[in-house]
């Protein structure tokens, strides 16, 4: 009898699990599927100058949220302004996400009353953040860093750490 | 060029070339430790005990007491098993390793920041101190990972990681404990004594019920199991209790095992736990209910479409670097190293090392085809991956 249920369990699990394989990690399937198309050409046509990573900012705990100071490498390229505007967006995105609250002790309240098995077929409010944060990201190098040879990457691709700003040489500004 | 090449065949997934010592199961979907003795002898002791109460005492108790008792053992049994399983198998908050122009970049930071030591001197080590909540914290830099790990976390020697929030590194459930997977180990723990008390004292009420009936004696030889069950329920309990008021006690205070065992916040030279809410109940609900954190690793993305781009963004930096000074050069290489999975990094390293710098771009391309290396790195990547021996003379 016990074998019987332990079985259901596992069936149950892998079922959910190849349901969510479906669609295999939803932000970074959407951060490849934009960025190939667009961008594309400035990345293979253009040679790389060189990188800026943007740092943590720790002053406020563990909670994700980057340094404002403007790197000395960007002066020459892009607005010290639409830069810190950029980077505050992000920081508020990202408090968003983690922001301590009943909406978010609810939402973990009520996975754990299903044993988390809900987190299985339904996306997290971070995870729902994240898609935004891509779509920004996207959009901010659509509009404004690829015209100026510039390329942010979004920062869940490197772990959360930093975000990297790829600096690329001066003709793909002269061109446009 | 032959480095493209080798890519476009392989549609492997990131898990593939993940460099930690972890196993993966499912394509990436499972994620755990490579000794997982431990975890088979817990799900061993749990399901079989639970199958031995579920067979000898359920169907007496349902017939002489009440039938909620096996129903809600049921549920206790299937919680205790989901939070396991959610323990082991999930990504614990791995931090994914520096690619080699992020690591470049924190080499060149930590150079500039000790140009005013004297040549022939020792650099001092590599700490970055940062003001969290008003209260000095030390970042340590990692020398597998290279990285300035973030304000708690750790490297876990057993799984060649740095984990988030790392609490502590878990035989039991075969996986490190951090902040992806804490508040399920810890409901883990919980549930799990409370089935063991449920189940020890079920296990007495059924002795004692049918003692009542056919002699203490008789009862023992009726049913050998309760024997074994009390037996191991019994020792198990005050393990697994004690444990789980040890994580009460440290989710009430926002720290970690790993943070208590070091004593970094013990009152000592007035260092206070910068991230604790000071209120126990606010603690208690960032740990247990606060936001659901994404894995950052990706395990299951695809990294054929990465390849193209990725190689053609390689070349250029890693040229230029090499033509500006050898000394980014090497950290370059320096870096690539632990990316090579860590089974093979002893016998794939030393060929290199040994190996000059002139000989190491012929030996370079006769590695290439071989499964070791990563398709994702640039061929100036494999260049003579040289010793950090090496680079203290070059410096």
């Amino acid at each position: 009898m016990t074998i019987y249920i332990v079985n259901i369990f596992l069936f149950l699990f892998k079922s959910i699990d190849e349901y969510r394989n479906e669609n295999p990690n939803p932000v970074f399937f959407l951060n490849s599927l934009l960025q190939t198309h667009s961008l594309q050409d400035l990345r293979q046509q253009a040679a790389i100058a060189s990188k800026v990573f943007v740092q943590r900012d720790y002053t406020s705990g563990t909670i994700c949220k980057f340094q404002t100071k403007f790197p000395t490498e960007l002066e020459t390229r892009i607005d010290k302004q639409q830069f810190e505007e950029t980077i505050q967006t992000l920081n508020n995105l990202y408090a968003e996400a983690e922001k301590l609250g009943g909406k978010s002790y609810l939402e973990g309240c009520l996975a754990c009353l299903t044993a988390y098995t809900i987190f299985l077929c339904m996306e997290t409010h971070y995870e729902k953040v994240l898609k935004n944060i891509a779509k920004y990201i996207q959009e901010q190098n659509e509009k404004v860093y690829a015209p100026l040879g510039l390329l942010l990457t979004d920062p869940i691709e490197r772990g959360l750490r930093v975000v990297e700003i790829t600096i690329f040489e001066d003709r793909s500004i002269g061109s446009r | 060029m032959s480095a493209v090449m080798i890519s476009k065949k392989a549609a492997s997934r990131r898990w593939e070339k993940l460099p930690g010592k972890n196993t993966f199961c499912c394509d990436g979907r499972v994620m755990m430790a490579r000794q997982k003795g431990v975890f088979y002898l817990t799900l061993f002791l749990i399901v079989g005990t639970c199958a031995l109460f579920f067979a000898f005492e359920c169907p007496y108790l349902a017939l002489h007491l009440s039938p909620a008792i096996p129903v809600f053992a049921i549920l206790l049994f299937l919680f205790v098993m989901a939070m396991l399983l959610r323990t082991s198998f999930s990504d614990p908050g791995v931090l994914p390793r520096a690619l080699p122009e992020e690591a470049t970049f924190i080499e060149m930071e930590i150079e500039a920041a000790n140009a005013n030591v004297p040549a022939g001197q020792r650099p001092p080590p590599r700490i970055r101190n940062v003001q969290i909540n008003s209260q000095i914290v030390k970042l340590k830099y990692c020398y597998t990972c290279k990285i300035f790990r973030p304000p708690r976390a750790s490297h876990c020697s057993i799984c060649d990681n740095c984990v988030d929030r790392f609490d502590h590194h878990c035989p039991w459930v075969g996986n490190c404990v951090g902040k992806r997977n804490y508040r399920y180990f810890y409901l883990f723990t919980l549930s799990l004594s409370l089935l063991t008390i449920y189940i020890f004292a079920f296990d007495i009420v059924h002795v004692v019920l049918r003692s009542v009936d056919s002699g203490f004696v008789n009862t023992l030889k009726e049913t050998p199991g309760t024997v074994l069950e009390v037996l191991v329920c019994f020792f198990t309990l005050w393990s697994v209790v004690g444990l789980t008021g040890f994580h009460t006690y440290l989710i009430s205070l926002n720290q970690t095992t790993n943070e208590d065992i070091k004593g970094s916040w013990s009152g000592k030279n007035r260092v206070q736990n910068p991230y604790s809410h000071k209120n126990i109940i606010k603690n208690c609900c960032e740990v247990l209910c606060g936001p659901a954190y994404p894995s950052v690793l990706d395990r299951r993305g695809l990294m054929v479409e990465e390849l193209p781009t990725s190689a053609s963004l390689d070349g250029p930096t890693a040229s230029s670097s090499s033509s500006k000074n050898s000394i980014a050069a090497a950290q370059s290489t320096k870096t690539t190293a632990p990316l090579i999975p860590n089974e093979h990094t002893p016998e794939d390293v030393k060929p290199g090392i040994a190996a000059s710098l002139e000989k190491s771009h012929t030996s370079e391309e006769e590695r290439m085809p071989t499964p070791l290396n990563t398709p994702c790195k640039s061929p100036t990547q494999d260049r003579g991956p040289s010793s950090p021996k090496e680079k203290v003379q070059k410096l």
